[in-house]
């Protein structure tokens, strides 16, 4: 169990967090070294070379996204690292900046070299308050050192970087929304195009990704694009990934793990199975806005490309596995919930459309669905999908359409006999 | 005024949003400044912050009603954010929150009678892998069982 490659949380230790000293001792910064020996647009190529995907759920190509930035374009930038992390079963950036916080700061400090950025923010969570104490004195032992700052190791190129303390709400983790709320705006999301690269904070051009993004970049300087590729067990997937397990296992911990894992690999090695030796029904693959994955599924390697034939998503990978006694009517009521009151209401089909959705799930666990009441609801999905302004309720429509065409008997079941058939 | 913020954080709010360019940033700042020292933001903490940061009144109530973890209202010494998100709802989180409710004696929404504790719900605290799990103040606590709740409830009220 304990010979997965650990990369990222090589320094990770129970209880305690690696600070300047031990990340040095531990390669720390090195990868910053090499890449400003390079230029810019080499740098750039080079993450593009180890296909870095997003870790905060979409999974974009990192190196593409890098290379969409007007990099040459003088005067104000910003480089914005996700650490909102709200999506529920995701827990996976608050082990990392719990463990090792510096990982963050020298990634940041490539990607802001690559893309020619003078000024970053660090965006965390309110309930991520050590995070944010570790990411402040990281950048305040990297400003020492000259790792960031003006001239940063003598490559006269500089970049500073703050910390913002947001206030609640899972919506603001949507990347234009962050850029609202870091603005000190209402944070509703802002209309794509035009796209953060063009016009993002303060309206100069802004790139955001993710915390575990950032933290997998200096190692790809370190051991190189052909070997960071290599750390996943699929062509289609590189790297490695921070799994966060959770729900009816064994272990719920989270576990560096090489992209391309077999789904089944990570719930019954790492996971030690299902709890109470009861079997296991279905998965949340990628956090609360992926479609669930069924036993029959369990061979799915998780990576983006394969996790999407299989009808899901790689999302967050964070996994949230459900026994044989879950009701998936309750379980994706339970959800359903949580995106209608993570709303910003800014839009119709989310603000309107969700709480229709709770509703009709509510009517439906509690017996008193009717067959009238299922086309309402196939009628919400259908309607919902594809027609909201941001992500959010289309992220609400994956658990909620996987319940009709995976456990659409489930569902029927509950109106036929008038009350729930399992709890 | 020093009832809503200390003097010396009045005075580097004041400075700090002359010295920027865009001092609508430091609003989110300003009310959690207010909030950690008053407990709540009442109508004056927002004129106050509006003031400092020579916004206008409602840019920061647009801000202050946003998020979830500002209070406009009154709420107790220590606010109790018990999450209800699918990992603790699959973890016994209804157990949970059903026995925080009963040894309170208050709903969601409601402070207990000598003022030391505000119950609310809470979507996801990021501590996934400890569910069942809730947040008070600024400090997460997981692998929650009815009695490790009673020990931490009895761990504050001995506090004062
Ligand atoms: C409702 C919603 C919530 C999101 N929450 C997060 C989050 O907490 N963290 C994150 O990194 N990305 C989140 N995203 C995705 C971001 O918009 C963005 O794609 C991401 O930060 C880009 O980083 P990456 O390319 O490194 O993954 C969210 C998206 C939506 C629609
Ligand atoms: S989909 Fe929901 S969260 Fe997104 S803009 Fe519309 S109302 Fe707001």
């Amino acid at each position: 169990m304990n010979n997965y490659p650990q990369i990222l949380f090589k320094n990770r230790r129970p209880g305690a967090t690696a600070f300047l000293a031990e990340y040095e001792a531990g390669g720390g910064y090195q990868g910053l070294r090499a890449a400003l020996k390079m230029a810019p647009q080499e740098v750039r190529e080079q993450v593009k070379a180890a296909n870095l995907r997003g870790r905060g759920g979409a999974g974009f190509p990192t190196g593409l996204k890098w290379s969409f930035f007007p990099t040459d374009q003088p005067g104000e930038k910003y480089l914005l690292a996700n650490g909102d992390e709200m999506e529920p079963g995701t827990y996976k950036d608050h082990q990392l900046l719990l463990a090792d916080p510096h990982q963050l700061v020298e990634g940041m400090a490539i990607a802001a070299y690559a893309m020619q950025i003078p000024v970053g923010y660090v965006f965390l969570r309110y309930a991520y308050e050590t995070c944010a104490q570790n990411v402040e004195r990281a950048i305040a032992e990297a400003t020492g050192k000259g790792y960031l700052g003006r001239d940063i190791l003598g490559s006269r190129f500089g970049f500073e970087l703050h910390v913002h303390r947001s206030a609640g709400r899972y919506i603001l983790g949507e990347e234009t929304a962050l850029i609202n709320g870091l603005e000190g705006r209402r944070p509703n999301p802002r209309s794509k195009p035009p796209f953060p690269a063009q016009f993002g904070l303060f309206g100069k051009p802004t790139n955001v990704n993710n915390v575990e993004t950032f933290a997998n970049v200096p190692h790809i300087f370190t051991g190189g694009a052909e070997w960071y590729r290599s750390l996943a067990r699929t062509p289609e997937g590189a790297g490695t990934l921070l799994v966060g397990l959770s729900g009816h296992l064994e272990r719920t911990e989270c576990f560096e793990l090489p992209m391309g894992i077999p789904l089944r690999e990570v719930v019954e090695q790492c996971g030690g199975g299902v709890r109470g030796r009861r079997t296991f029904k279905a998965c949340l693959p990628g956090g609360a806005s992926t479609p669930f994955l069924t036993a029959a599924q369990l061979d799915t390697p998780l990576d983006h490309v394969h996790m999407e034939q299989a009808g899901s998503r790689l999302g967050t990978a964070g996994i949230t596995v459900f026994d044989e006694t879950t009701c998936m009517v309750a379980a994706t009521l339970n959800l359903a919930r949580f995106f209608a009151r993570e709303s910003c209401g800014w839009c119709t089909p989310c603000r309107d459309g969700l709480p229709m959705v709770v509703w009709l799930l509510e009517e439906i666990e509690a017996g008193r669905g009717s067959q009238e009441l299922l086309d309402m609801f196939r009628d919400q999905v259908k309607n919902i999908s594809g027609r909201s302004f941001c992500a959010l309720a289309e992220g609400a429509m994956g658990p909620v359409g996987s319940l009709l065409t995976k456990f659409g008997d489930e569902l029927e079941d509950h109106v036929k006999r008038g009350r729930c058939p399992i709890s | 005024m020093s009832e809503l913020l200390p003097q010396v954080q009045v005075n580097a709010f004041r400075a700090k949003a002359a010295a920027i360019e865009h001092p609508h940033e430091l609003i989110v700042d300003a009310l959690r400044a207010v909030q950690a020292h008053h407990g709540w933001v009442p109508d004056a903490g927002v004129d106050l912050v509006a003031e400092l940061l020579g916004v206008l009144p409602v840019e920061v109530e647009e801000i202050a009603t946003f998020y979830d973890k500002i209070f406009r209202r009154p709420v107790g010494k220590r606010v109790i954010h018990v999450c209800d998100s699918i990992c603790c709802w699959a973890d016994g989180g209804d157990a949970i929150a059903a026995h925080l409710q009963k040894v309170l004696g208050i709903g969601f929404g409601e402070t207990t009678s000598d003022g030391m504790f505000t119950l609310l719900p809470t979507c996801c605290l990021g501590a996934c892998g400890e569910a069942p799990a809730m947040m008070i103040g600024l400090t997460t606590f997981g692998t929650l069982t009815p009695e490790k709740i009673d020990a931490i409830l009895d761990g504050y009220r001995n506090e004062a």
